[in-house]
Order: structure tokens, then sequence, then C-alpha cells
């Protein structure tokens, strides 16, 4: 401890620039975000959350069907991807063969390499037909009586949008989960066993237990891969400005309308609006992290288990 | 080893050297006119080779932004600067037209083929959410013997701001007090009805996945993928099928603004097809840089002549002589 050595203070005091560095760049963005958008937050105020409507052309605008298309589909999306993604990660660590393990996991990490606008194609020309001839009319015949599954069946909307989103993050939950539960200690599997527990048991009490933690944090990275993607929810939600219960419907995100009106906003309301769905977006992710980050804390009781 | 490096070095020198007296020019704007700047650029730097370049096509907004800040030579836009734009920028802008577009009308309807006759009321009936059946009385009136389906019309539109929208918009507007008061024309609107797609590409996938729908895209897009488009009553009552001529009579015979910040939907013309629009390049008339501006001139004088054969066999309208004659008089007062 004695020792003074200056080159351990140098790389010590380098290494710190680098964190700051980030910090310094999450504030300027948010600052420049803040910023560029002061003209529209002087003008609508607070009301720009809760208003419905978006007119270019008028330069009257609102906010709030694209932070509900944003939650709604990221939702879904979560509700579709869990139990596809924690399933598939149980079985690839605990049931399958090493080598099929092996093999899968890497298909599935080329699966989260595939760029967005590939599985966009891929939605407009296999998706969209087959959620329009298959899957909508049959969600209408045996479910039509709740509200989210009714109104015209266009194949595009909600629905499809999550769906897409969905088999975009499962391989994150896949890959991360796995991880998770391949580091659960085999002690703990053992000691369950020898108290007479079966597999299954052993896995639901012992190994999913130790790694809840693991796998909602999977899950977090997931949802705000979700809330962000751009390009593939474009291409198949529909873009309509309306908020309506039907998942049928179409829809609009936060970062789609950035996507489709960012480079023709030729007025400086019009893109000072843009600017402030942009600070939204970035809001809401901040908003959706803090409450994924207290979810945690109450299931593990207390936010010293994380640093673990 | 020293002999390669020497002959690195002269290729260095060789290609400074030749880089010396080339003029770069650059621009910024519209995605309609891209392949055709583009053409224009490739064939103009074979005689030219003085003068060099790029085009950045990130939308007609972005080219209105970036010649107002001066950080291009010129810009290109899809709709007129706006009085109110034109006071901001640092100094007097020319709008020099370059090529001329149309926006054709595409459906998806089972049975049907090409051809299907729509007039104004009909299109603003159904963009305004007003007319929901195909088999609707005013549909059948006009096309008595196509066998209409009972079914719903789909309405689809551009969802990324784009001039298509604009020039679409611009009609609609033209054509129905409705639509003018209601929503107005612009890159993005606040549709009444409808579903968007992103981009030509996006409109027509949607097209082609939803049976009884209508969208409209560019000419050249609906010429080059075979999609089946409406012939469209034109101010005259004639119906007018969207070709390349059509679109060039929609400037002739219009009223010519001597600012060139003309609008030529709905053109009195009785050949001429309703929903056509032109593609502006933005420049100053007061040129910074005298090598530059001359270049840029000579470069617009070609294109609006020689070059106008090439964009043609892409399915651009060419601009009729008599505009031309009006532009290369405008390009007489730019100072470099």
């Amino acid at each position: 401890m004695s020792r003074h050595d200056t080159s351990d203070i140098v790389f010590r005091r380098i290494l710190a620039v680098f964190p700051i560095s980030i910090l310094i760049l999450v504030a300027g963005i948010f600052f420049e975000l803040i910023w560029s958008s002061l003209p529209s937050l002087n003008k609508f105020g607070v009301g720009f959350l809760f208003s419905r409507v978006w007119d270019p052309v008028a330069e009257n605008f609102g906010a709030l069907p694209f932070i509900f298309g944003t939650c709604v589909t990221s939702l879904v999306a979560l509700l579709l991807a869990i139990p596809i993604g924690v399933g598939a990660a149980i079985y690839l660590a605990e049931y399958a063969p090493p080598k099929v393990s092996k093999t899968i996991s890497i298909l599935v990490d080329l699966l989260a390499a595939i760029p967005s606008v590939i599985y966009g194609l891929w939605g407009i020309f296999v998706l969209v037909p087959f959620m329009r001839n298959s899957v909508q009319p049959f969600l209408g015949k045996f479910l039509g009586f709740l509200p989210f599954f009714q109104g015209p069946n266009y194949g595009v909307g909600f629905l499809a949008a999550s769906f897409i989103l969905a088999i975009i993050i499962v391989p994150f939950i896949i890959s991360v989960s796995r991880e998770v539960l391949i580091a659960v200690p085999s002690v703990y599997k053992e000691s369950a066993y020898a108290l007479g527990a079966t597999r299954w048991e052993a896995i639901f009490n012992i190994v999913l237990s130790y790694g809840k933690v693991g796998i909602l944090g999977a899950v977090i990275l997931a949802l705000g891969r979700a809330i962000g993607e751009t390009m593939a929810v474009t291409m198949i939600i529909g873009n309509n400005v309306v908020i309506s219960p039907s998942l049928f419907s179409p829809g609009y995100t936060l970062a789609s309308v950035l996507a489709n009106e960012f480079s023709e906003a030729d007025t400086s309301m019009y893109l000072s609006a843009l600017i402030e769905i942009g600070l939204v977006l970035f809001l809401v992710s901040i908003i959706v992290n803090i409450l994924a980050r207290i979810l945690i804390w109450s299931v593990t009781k207390g936010p010293s288990e994380i640093i673990k | 080893m020293k002999k390669i490096l020497s002959l690195v070095v002269a290729m260095v020198m060789v290609s400074t050297l030749a880089f010396a007296d080339s003029t770069l020019i650059n621009g910024a704007g519209s995605t309609f006119i891209y392949p055709a700047i583009t053409k224009w650029f490739d064939e103009y730097s074979k005689t030219n080779s003085n003068v060099q370049f790029n085009y950045q096509a990130i939308g007609s907004g972005g080219g209105i932004k970036q010649i107002t800040a001066k950080t291009v030579d010129f810009g290109a836009t899809d709709g007129p600067m706006t009085m109110d734009q034109l006071t901001q920028a640092p100094g007097r802008i020319y709008h020099i037209p370059m090529v001329m577009g149309a926006v054709a009308v595409a459906y998806n309807i089972p049975g049907v083929d090409k051809g299907l006759k729509l007039t104004p009321d009909i299109l603003a009936g159904i963009y305004l959410g007003k007319i929901t059946q195909w088999n609707d009385a005013l549909i059948t009136a006009q096309n008595p013997g196509v066998n209409l389906p009972n079914s719903s019309i789909t309405v689809v539109h551009r969802s990324d701001g784009s001039g298509t929208s604009f020039i679409f918009t611009d009609y609609l507007s033209s054509i129905s007090g409705e639509w003018k008061g209601k929503v107005g024309k612009g890159t993005s609107v606040d549709w009444p009805v409808g579903l968007g797609g992103k981009g030509n590409a996006g409109v027509s996938g949607l097209l082609k996945q939803s049976p009884g729908s209508i969208g409209y895209v560019e000419l050249a897009y609906a010429l080059e993928n075979n999609l089946t488009y409406a012939v469209l009553q034109n101010k005259s009552g004639n119906f007018v099928e969207p070709t390349v001529d059509s679109t060039s009579k929609a400037a002739e015979g219009a009223n010519i603004p001597s600012d060139f910040r003309f609008s030529i939907v709905n053109s009195s013309n009785p050949d001429a097809y309703p929903i056509a629009g032109t593609t502006w390049l933005l420049i100053y008339k007061q040129m910074d840089d005298p090598i530059k501006g001359k270049a840029i001139v000579d470069f617009i004088r070609w294109a609006i002549t020689d070059g106008q054969k090439l964009t043609a066999d892409m399915d651009y309208a060419p601009l009729p002589s008599s505009l031309v004659d009006l532009i290369q008089k405008k390009l007489d007062q730019v100072k470099y």
C-alpha cells in the first residue's frame, strides 16, 4: 500500500477517462435533445405527451399514439418471447446433449446478428400474409369476443409488429439466460437431487430460483432492444397514427415516426417536434430500465444482490 | 522495393496533379432525382473531366436545409421552398426545374385489370375515407362492364416523408376543398385513413399483399414493376393514362411564374395526366466561388438540353422546350 508508483497513478487516471467519457456522452445527448426540442416543448408543453394529433401540415403535434404503439408492441413481444426464450434456454442448459446445445447456441447467436431490415422484408412477404390468412382469422374466430382481436384484418399492424419483435429478441433471451443457467454451481443441483428432488423440481426450485436475476437481466436487455427497434417495425406496423385496443389495427411507434419523417421534416417546428419524440423515446427507455431495476430489487430483496 | 516506392510516389503526384485543377461540386436533397442526377454526372464527367460531382440523396427537406446553411453548392427538392424558407436563406435562391415525374394510382383488385377509370371525386372520396367499398355507385358508374367486388377498400399511402406524397396531396388539395381544409399538402400529412408503407417498395409491397387495396407510387416505379394502375380524369374531363408524354404535357400551357415555383398538378392541358410534379435544383443567384458557379451553370444547361434524352429512358418526363428556353434565360442572370 505504501508504494507510490507514478505509473500506477497515471494508468488509473487514464482508465478513469473512459467511464467518464460515457457519462459525458449520455449527458451531451440528453442536453442536445432538450435544447433542440425547446421550441416544441414551449409550444405544446406537457400536452405533447397526451395529444393524439400528429399533423405536420397544421404543425400540431402530440406523442401519445407513438408512446402507446411502442409500449404495446414491446410488451406483447415480451409476452411472446419470454416463454420461448426461457424454455429454450432451460432445454439447452439442462437437457440437450453438449453437442446439440453448442450447435443450437451458435445458430441462436447468428440469428441475433441478422440485420433488422432483413426481418422487415421477411415480415412483409412471409409473416404479413400468414397473419392475414391464418393467425388473425383464427384469433378473430375463437377470441373475437375480446376487444384485442376485433376489427378489419389487414395483416400488418400491432400484432404483426409484436411477432417480428418477438422473433428479434428471442435470441437475446436464449443466449443470456443459457449462460446464466450454465453458471449455476452444480453443487446446488446435486444437493437437490440428494434430497430426493426430481429433475423438474431441481430445475424449477433451484436452478431457476438461482438464475432469476440473470434471466430478468436478459429480459430487460431484450425489452431495450424491442423499444428501440426501428426498421423491421416500420416496415410492418402499418404506420397509422391511431390508438386502438385491437392488436389487428395498424399503429405507429416512436422510433418508426423518427425513421419515417426526419429526413423530410422541412420546418423548424416540425423538426423540433420530431426531436422531442426522440427525447420521449430516450426517457421511455430510461423509465423502463429503472422499473426493471426496481423489479429485480424486489425479487432479490435488496440492491446488494445485483452486484453479485 | 525502392522501385515500388518511387512508383507509388509518382502515382500520388500524378493523381494530385490531376485533381489540382478539377472542381468538386457538392449537392444534396431529393431522392426522386437521385437516379437521374447520377446518370447525368456519369455522362457529363466523360466530356468534362475537370468537374467532380458528389450528391447526397438525403431528402428534399435536408436539401433545403443544407443549401440555406451553404454547406452544399446546390440543393434539390420535390416541393418548392416556402416564402418563409426563402427569407431565411442568406441570399436569393433560384428554383431550376430539372425533371418531371408523375404519380401513378395503383391498385390490387382480384379480377380487375389495368385501366380502372377514376375521377377526382372518387380519388378524394377514397382517401378521405368516404368511399369504402369497391362497388360504390360512383366507381361503378365510371366503369361499366368491370366486375367490381363487394369488398372494402384498403387505402395505402407513403409513411416516410416524400416528394411523391407532396405531389399526391398537392393534387388532392387542388381538386377537393374538403381535403384542402382537413388535410392539406405536404411531404407528410395527417392521413384520414389507411396504412403507411415505407418508400415506393413498401407501398407496392402492401398493395401486393392486400387484395382490395389502392395506393400511389412514382410512375417510373409503377412502369418498371408492372403494377396495375388507374387512368385518371383530368381537368378537361378526359381519361388519361400516366405516361412520360402525358406527364410532359402537364407543364405545357401551364401558368409558369417567373420564379418557377409552379405546381403542375391538375393541368388544364387536355392531354395532361393530372398528378404530375417537378424536381428543382436550388442554387444561389450570386455564387460565392466563380469557378464552381460557372461549372454548376454549365452543367445545368447541359442537363436541361442534352441530358433530358438520357433521363427519358429512365421514365422521367422531359421538360417541354418552352420551359427550357425560360430556364436558359434565368441562368443568364446567375452571377459568379
